[in-house]
């Protein structure tokens, strides 16, 4: 049942990213990654250094490459020796002798006043012929960004799924006793904290829009759920009841949160508005609701509910008013926690307790059929990137919190890892807007 | 005592980074119109001149956790007189508030974690209402599995981390 393929460590992808980091400034840019495993079926794809990117600040093949053998769908075809930069400049069958399906040339251009133009084609070797070009002019400083949109753009057209490379993440880092919420692309490159802290920061989730936060802070001795906005770094409280306040859920529109309160006893789950006014419960139960996740039509949540006995997921109706309408969704075991719904709606992801591990599991709506993704000690907290393709989650490793991630059928992991300290409480952000 | 709370609340919210303002100020009316950050504010209050019997180690008042057993928040006999003291003290002294902050152990959701904790400290609270503490006097909230007071990754940690804290506002 466990899919766990070959453990192939991969140092390739992880010395450019440590290459470019120790190249990097600040030094906050900090989140390793580690590349484990890889799909049976992976793609075969040459990138050839651009012309002349060699000189700009960034180059932009060494981001392309690993974002997408990150991805686990592709296998890169060492383009040594053979360097077009233009389709005329294509020697196809090259290109058929070394194995490669896919090739990606390309050009850039610095202009004057810290522009660069770049020119990407993205060409299919069998049947000699272009299937993308990507053309844009962007500041310096943003290379990378536009590195990453050559990237979604060769892994959507050689895939159908659209990439997640211009997305980013948010994360706790516990180092010492200081807590910081930190927000990073989704290479771990950039990352910047939102917010540090003495007292512990959890459950940090991603408005649907990109622009805010909503995390559980427990600076006034008890949990407080806040939303931050990332531009002014302007923050709320908005559940600050009498009691605990903790859980938060953006609904897909963004302007209502499920939270999971003690006001009215117990844990239930209410909804309100994104600005903390229009307060409405939502579950009634006896037991313990917590951690909801809303589909993505926003007309139902799944959650943890103990109320027959063990936590288990449920799904239940956000017009509901009554406890009565939760349909149960997990049967297998006596420990199901987490929960977070796919973008399509066809499944979603939970923790859970295998014997004594605590493992990252999806769970398919329709047939009901589970399939452990994990193996490891102790995972928490797993997180859907927008195109349902990989799961972010917490883990351990020797003590050590750290995120982890495992493409959705369980053949590839990534390890992500900083220097110090313990990582943890990861949330995947949405695609960016088009 | 409003004006009390609206000025420590202030003095709260400037000592923030950025702003934290009040939400759904009738929702929190309804429940007795305790604000959840008075223990905080409370610090600058002047000590008891007397020997205080929160403080006073031969006093049973001064004993504030009580344990659990794994994945239970039923209060233990060995620890009911110890409740029972703090709710005859909140009803002899109607103007003392407590905090009861539940927590569990490492494992599992942390999320899920909250809610267990959140358990434990109403197990507590209920306990010291039915001994004369008023509802109002005793918030009741989690820290889950985020503050361990032991830090190890064993059962007598874990044990330890079982627990309830009763805290007083000014503490």
């Amino acid at each position: 049942m466990l899919p766990m393929q070959i453990r192939l460590r991969r140092f390739y992808g992880f010395a450019v990213v440590l290459l470019l980091w120790l190249a990097s400034v600040p030094l906050h840019a900090a989140l390793n990654i580690e590349i484990f495993g890889g799909g049976a079926t992976q793609i075969p794809i040459a990138i050839v250094p651009f012309a002349a990117e060699e000189r700009l600040t960034q180059s932009l093949t060494p981001v392309v490459s690993a974002d997408l053998q990150r991805s686990g769908l592709f296998r890169l075809v060492d383009p040594a020796g053979l360097r077009p930069h233009e389709p005329i400049e294509v020697v196809y069958p090259d290109w058929i002798n070394r194995g490669a399906g896919a090739l990606v040339i390309g050009s850039t251009t610095a202009l004057p006043g810290g522009q660069v133009a770049v020119r990407v084609r993205l060409l299919d070797v069998a049947k000699q012929a272009e299937l993308a070009v990507y053309t844009e002019t962007v500041p310096a400083e943003q290379l990378r960004a536009a590195a990453h949109r050559i990237a979604d753009l060769v892994y959507e057209k050689l895939t159908g799924d659209r990439g997640v490379f211009s997305t980013r993440i948010a994360y706790v880092v516990k180092q010492g006793k200081k807590y910081s919420l930190q927000v990073a692309d989704a290479d771990g490159f950039n990352a910047q904290p939102v917010i540090e802290y003495t007292e512990p920061i959890i459950s940090p989730t991603w408005s649907p829009d990109g622009k805010q936060l909503a995390y559980v802070s427990f600076e006034n001795k008890k949990p407080v759920v806040y939303v931050q906005t990332l531009a002014t770094r302007a923050r709320k409280a908005v559940a600050n009841f009498r009691g605990s306040n903790s859980a938060p859920a953006w609904s897909p529109d963004g302007k209502k949160l499920a939270v999971v309160l003690s006001l009215m006893g117990g844990s239930q789950i209410f909804l309100i508005n994104a600005d903390g006014s229009g307060l409405q419960r939502l579950s009634k139960s006896s037991g313990i609701d917590t951690e909801p996740s809303f589909s993505p039509d926003g007309q139902s949540i799944i959650f943890t509910s103990d109320r027959g006995g063990s936590p288990q997921i449920y799904r239940m109706p956000t017009t509901a008013r009554a406890s009565g309408t939760a349909e149960r969704l997990t049967f297998e075991g006596s420990y199901n926690v987490s929960p977070d719904y796919s973008s399509d709606g066809r499944s979603f992801i939970f923790i859970h307790r295998n014997g004594d591990r605590f493992n990252v599991a999806i769970q398919n709506l329709a047939t009901r059929q589970v399939q452990l993704l994990t193996d490891s000690q102790f995972d928490e907290s797993p997180s859907f990137a927008p195109n349902g393709k990989i799961i972010l989650y917490a883990t351990e490793v020797r003590g050590r919190g750290i995120l982890s991630a495992v493409s959705s059928d369980g053949k590839t992991r990534q390890q992500l890892s900083t220097q110090a300290g313990d990582v943890r409480e990861p949330a995947w952000g949405p695609l960016p807007r088009q | 005592m409003k004006k009390v709370i609206g000025v420590l609340l202030i003095s709260l919210l400037s000592a923030c980074a950025s702003q934290t303002p009040q939400p759904s100020a009738d929702v929190e009316d309804r429940s007795r119109g305790v604000a959840p950050q008075t223990m905080e504010g409370a610090r600058d209050m002047e000590a008891s001149p007397t020997l205080n019997p929160l403080t006073d180690p031969n006093n049973i008042l001064s004993r504030r956790s009580v344990y659990f057993d794994f994945d239970s928040y039923v209060v233990k006999d060995e620890y009911r007189s110890l409740v029972v003291a703090h709710g005859q003290y909140l009803r002899d002294n109607s103007s003392a508030r407590a905090l009861v902050q539940g927590n569990t152990d490492e494992r599992g959701s942390r999320e899920y974690n909250l809610a267990l904790g959140q358990r434990r400290a109403d197990a507590v609270k209920y306990v010291m209402t039915l001994s004369g503490a008023k509802e109002s006097q005793v918030e009741s909230v989690s820290l889950g599995e985020e503050k361990p007071r032991a830090t190890g990754h064993d059962e007598a940690s874990w044990a330890e981390n079982r627990r309830a804290d009763i805290r007083y506002q000014g503490e």
